[in-house]
């Protein structure tokens, strides 16, 4: 894949999950698969900032939700991508019910473990959409 | 005497990943309302807002609302008035970040010493608009 993969967190502001969200995009895009993937804002690309919206139109991209909502998933559906892969915190969590995350500017422990276990759920995504783009 | 909902202003941050600046929006408008305003203030999702989120599209009609953007796309701003109506008040961090003296405010996931410094002019700059727009003298 020459274009590296779209990853939107959701970014809310009122709960933990949005900046647990907000946090494994990060890891993902800087530490797990920085040359495979690229963080893209969600606000210009809902906004239809054309610059923002070239980043995914017509390629398989990751939303990374805080809460059953999934603005960045539907955000990246409306932007044009030809295929959203949704990951989500909540459902990292239930796995995961030791966890508790806690704040928002800056996460706990426990937030921070989380926001891991979730981009390492993304980051077998990534190496799922590499695999199948390198096969076809 | 009827006990009235109390009257708050609603924040609104663009929390941009893609510059440092869109993580002081975030970081000052969550200073104000844990520390500076607590009582007085409450966040708006910019993502839900943006997704069709009724609730916060009504609160914006009906109550003040004050926009955070990192750049000059302002897209909290241009949000706002599109699915609400006009900001009350509009504040774009990079112009707070003009003149002598600007420096590197680290990244987008974690802000330097200077970005937490600009985060929390920001949030005083939040905290005062929110004070006039509730007709309150600046604390």
């Amino acid at each position: 894949m020459k274009r590296r993969i779209p990853v939107v967190p959701c970014s809310g502001i009122g709960k933990s999950l949005g900046a647990v969200a907000r946090e494994a995009a990060f890891i993902l895009a800087e530490d797990l698969s920085p040359e495979r993937t690229k963080i893209v804002a969600l606000s210009p690309l809902v906004m239809g900032d054309p610059e923002t919206c070239v980043e995914v139109s017509g390629l398989p991209a990751i939303a990374i939700d805080g809460c059953k909502l999934e603005c960045a998933a539907k955000g990246l559906a409306a932007a044009g991508a030809c295929e959203v892969h949704k990951i989500a915190a909540f459902d990292v969590l239930r796995r995961r019910r030791g966890l508790k995350p806690e704040g928002v500017s800056e996460l706990n422990e426990d937030g921070r473990l989380l926001s891991k276990a979730v981009a390492e759920e993304a980051a077998a995504v990534v190496d799922k959409i590499v695999g199948e783009d390198e096969d076809a | 005497m009827p006990d009235l909902p109390k009257k708050k202003v609603g924040l609104i941050a663009c929390s941009g990943e893609e510059m440092p600046e869109g993580t002081v929006s975030r970081r000052a408008v969550r200073e104000v309302l844990e520390k500076l305003r607590p009582d007085d203030a409450v966040a708006l999702c910019l993502p839900l807002f943006l997704a069709g989120g009724e609730g916060e599209r009504a609160f914006a009609r009906h109550y003040p609302t004050i926009t955070i953007d990192g750049c000059e796309k302002r897209c909290a701003a241009k949000a706002t008035e599109k699915f609400s109506g006009r900001p009350a008040s509009a504040i774009v961090v990079t112009r707070l970040r003009e003149g002598p003296g600007t420096c590197a405010i680290g990244s987008a996931r974690c802000l330097n010493a200077a970005g937490k410094k600009l985060a929390e002019k920001v949030a005083r700059a939040v905290a005062s608009e929110t004070d006039r727009l509730l007709g309150r003298k600046e604390r």
